[in-house]
């Protein structure tokens, strides 16, 4: 199976159009689903609503497929519940399907047909940072706070923290988890250690030279966790940092967006087994959850009120609709009556958004090694490999070649399946100004200041 | 009801209307004005209080959002088997059309698969209680009658339950939830894992009450009825049937209203750590959820947990008055 994606990505750079054509044309035409009745896990985020949708608007119907939806109460309960089969498929950090294959945390070779969504998260602190970090962030000219906000204004009052001999704690979501990377990306971007994990060692809790302590909390319970006193700041998906703002508990400073512009988010993953036995079932799920995404990103946004009512209810995320509605129709409320435009806040489809794109992969990988879930130096092949292996844009092209060829998508909305290699080019859309090119991971890690280079070993 | 009946007695004790009169107020404001009146107040206490009491989700819920909350889920629940019924409908249609282009196709109808109401939840607990309770009587009956009988059986297995009673059946939870992944699988399973999870944790937390309650019923039954036993030259499991069961009855009941009660206390707690299908579950998702409405909606799963909690301890004590010769200890 591997080798067929890297023949068809070889035929394609090689032959051009015309191989690819016909590999096209004998998939186009998607037989029945060899399993119709599946349960869908998700965790309560908003960026779950691809799978909201298709069910809602009755497109896994039109797949000829009975999905259930049921909220897991976390990641692990997630991810074990895919390998064990208990799931059929699930909304998944983009880390966990690429950390399962690899083998850091559960094992298992989960793949990803679909790509979820662009961005989606941010980081709260809670107001009694808030009020120490604030002095330090510059004010424009308008009298608004400048931002982005760089974690240099949290740095001081992390330091006072340590001088005190206080920890400064945080929490993200899982150890794998976007969230997890973004926050200490921004942490380190701004010169505060995040701290390393050393598996080798048996250190999993990734708190090694750290300046903050960074520990796991489901996402539904970080509101609560920092209500409680028990951490200082929390990087979540929405819609944690907005209900935080309305709780007046805390005040979000930056959302993943300002951190790494367009970075990608969830993943729908399966397991290679469930895409290998069911690879009709597979497509045509792809195929709901494309429709999905294009419904939610049509007329600008226009279905978006109709998607925050659909997620309120109590069985998806079932926030309140103001609290949802506040980030996915295009606004981000920071301080309380700080409300900033962010159109790209959650992007579903345009920019390729649902396309498996090896260098986000690959990206994830490097931040992996950065902070030391991989323990050793991996030449700039592992890191292609390990991408293909996980990544299915094979599966992708099926669904969307089908559904071009049945009139429900349109050719232009999807990547040029004849000439994508699955590499963005190099971008430096990010806080710090580095730029990321998915083909040199070596060479992007060697960059930074703060994390693992080539040849660092804890 | 029980007025009604406090009526008819006292009027043929007496037959003095004045009498009656007195009888019938002293009845009236004891079983009703005071019930009513406690409630009122308890209602009132609630209201003003839960004004003062901020959270971060809004006011705590008083009794007006409580029943508005109340009204919502029945209404959700009736717009769900709205949608379930066009779920068939479109199933049929797309069976249909789909035998029409495949004639192969083996058409299956497949079960709803949209969210379970506030309704279906309260469904899913009370079989689960009762089935676990069911198990659990069907062992630990058997089991303590055959432990009351034998003095030797009661000294080699009263250690073991003296140990396990103790032990919370959530701590079972984990182990129990590990094996039945690993022993009950199946490609079309009849019951569900997270039903079997649900029921074994419950029927564990049931089983040693009835056991223990079961044994020393039998254990203490009148040396008199086992000497009429013994003259009659009953079969051993005559004697079961005839002496031991009757005189026993008492007291297994009273172990088995005790265990339901602790059944769904328990029953809770676990689908709330479980996350398994349920009232528990229904709770956990609403404090999930953090939404404005829910801290009032769990307030309603509260009242029915306590109110089917009271109606399952009713229903208990009928059937023990219905089969109890010693009404004295079915009166409590």
């Amino acid at each position: 199976m591997l080798n067929s994606i890297k023949a068809k990505a070889c035929a394609a750079a090689v032959l051009g159009i015309s191989a690819l054509a016909s590999i096209n044309t004998a998939l186009a035409e998607v037989g029945y689903p060899e399993k119709e009745e599946l349960t869908l896990g998700f965790v309560k985020l908003t960026d779950m609503a691809p799978i909201a949708i298709a069910y809602e608007m009755g497109y896994f119907e039109d797949e000829g497929l009975y999905v259930t939806v049921e909220a897991q109460a976390n990641w692990k309960v997630l991810l074990d519940g895919v390998i064990d089969g208990r799931l059929d498929g699930a909304h998944m950090l983009a880390g966990q399907p690429i950390a399962a294959t690899i083998g850091y945390g559960t094992s298992a070779h989960i793949v990803t047909p679909f790509s979820m969504d662009l961005n989606g998260n941010g980081t709260t602190v809670s107001n009694d940072v808030w009020e120490q970090m604030k002095p330090n962030i510059p004010v424009g000219e308008d009298g608004k706070l400048v931002h982005p906000i760089s974690a240099s204004a949290l740095k001081p009052v992390v330091e006072k923290y340590k001088s005190e001999g206080k920890p400064f704690n945080m929490a993200m979501v899982f150890p794998v988890s976007t969230h997890n990377y973004e926050l200490r990306y921004w942490l380190a971007a701004g010169g505060i250690h995040p701290g390393f994990y050393a598996p080798a060692k048996g250190d999993t809790s990734g708190q090694i030279d750290a300046d903050t302590l960074i520990s796991v909390t489901p996402p539904p319970q970080m509101p609560a966790t920092l209500e409680a006193g028990t951490i200082s700041g929390y990087s979540v998906g929405e819609p944690w940092n907005q209900q935080a703002v309305f709780k007046g508990i805390g005040v979000p400073v930056i959302t993943d967006y300002e951190i790494w512009k367009n970075n990608p988010e969830k993943v729908f993953g399966v397991t290679a087994e469930f895409a290998e036995m069911y690879p009709n079932t597979t497509i045509r799920l792809t195929r709901a959850l494309n429709r999905a995404a294009m419904w939610l990103d049509a007329n600008d946004n226009g279905n978006r009120p109709e998607a925050v009512k659909i997620l309120a209810q109590a069985n998806y995320v079932g926030a309140d609709a103001e609290v949802i509605g506040n980030s996915m129709t295009g606004t981000f409320e920071y301080e309380k009556g700080d409300e900033r435009a962010v159109p790209d806040f959650n992007v579903f489809f345009r920019y390729n958004a649902t396309y498996p794109y090896y260098s986000d992969a690959i990206w994830y990988l490097t931040q992996m090694r950065r902070w030391g879930q991989i323990a050793e130096d991996k030449p700039d092949d592992w890191y292609k490999d390990t991408a293909a292996k996980v990544y299915r844009p094979d599966l992708y092209a099926a669904a969307a070649q089908s559904l071009i060829e049945e009139g429900l998508a349109k050719a232009e909305d999807f990547p040029a399946f004849a000439t994508e290699t699955g590499y963005k080019p190099a971008t430096n859309d990010f806080i710090d100004g580095m730029t990321y090119d998915g083909t040199q991971p070596n060479a992007y890690i060697d960059q930074f200041e703060i994390g693992l280079k080539t040849g660092s070993k804890l | 009801m029980s007025a009604l009946i406090t009526f008819t007695n006292r009027f043929s004790e007496h037959q003095g209307l004045v009498s009656w009169v007195r009888h019938f107020l002293i009845g009236f404001i004891r079983q009703v004005a005071v019930p009513v009146l406690g409630i009122t107040v308890f209602l009132m206490i609630w209201s003003s209080t839960a004004q003062r009491v901020e959270t971060s989700l809004g006011i705590f819920p008083g009794p007006e959002s409580v029943w508005e909350q109340m009204t919502n889920l029945y209404g959700e629940h009736v717009e769900e088997r709205a949608k379930e019924a066009e779920f068939y409908g479109r199933q049929e249609e797309r069976n249909a059309e789909r035998q029409t282009q495949d004639p192969g196709y083996e058409a299956k109808i497949r079960p709803y698969t949209g969210k379970p109401t506030f309704l279906d939840q309260i469904q899913t607990s009370l079989v689960t209680v009762l089935s676990g309770f069911a198990v659990a009587a069907l062992l630990a009956i058997p089991l303590g009658i055959a432990v009351g009988l034998n003095k030797t059986l009661n000294n080699a297995i009263n250690p073991l339950i003296q140990i396990f009673k103790p032990v919370s059946p959530l701590a079972w939870l984990p182990l129990v939830t590990m094996v039945v992944s690993a022993v009950y699988t199946s490609d079309d399973p009849a019951l569900s894992k997270s039903f079997l999870v649900s029921m074994i944790t419950v029927a564990l937390c049931c089983l040693w009450p009835m056991v223990i309650n079961t044994a020393v019923g039998v254990a203490s039954i009148s040396q008199d009825l086992v000497n009429v036993s013994r003259v009659l030259r009953l079969s051993a499991l005559k004697h079961v049937r005839k002496i031991v069961l009757p005189a026993s009855v008492p007291m297994i009941f009273t172990g088995m209203r005790l265990s339901l009660g602790i059944a769904w206390m328990v029953l809770i707690a676990a689908e709330m750590l479980a996350q398994n299908p349920g009232l528990g579950k229904f709770v956990w998702d609403e404090f999930q959820n953090g939404s404005s409405d829910s801290l009032s909606r769990i307030m309603v799963a509260i009242l029915t947990i306590g109110i089917i909690g009271f109606l399952l301890d009713r229903c208990m004590l009928q059937i023990q008055r219905l089969v109890s010769w010693d009404k004295a200890s079915a009166s409590r």
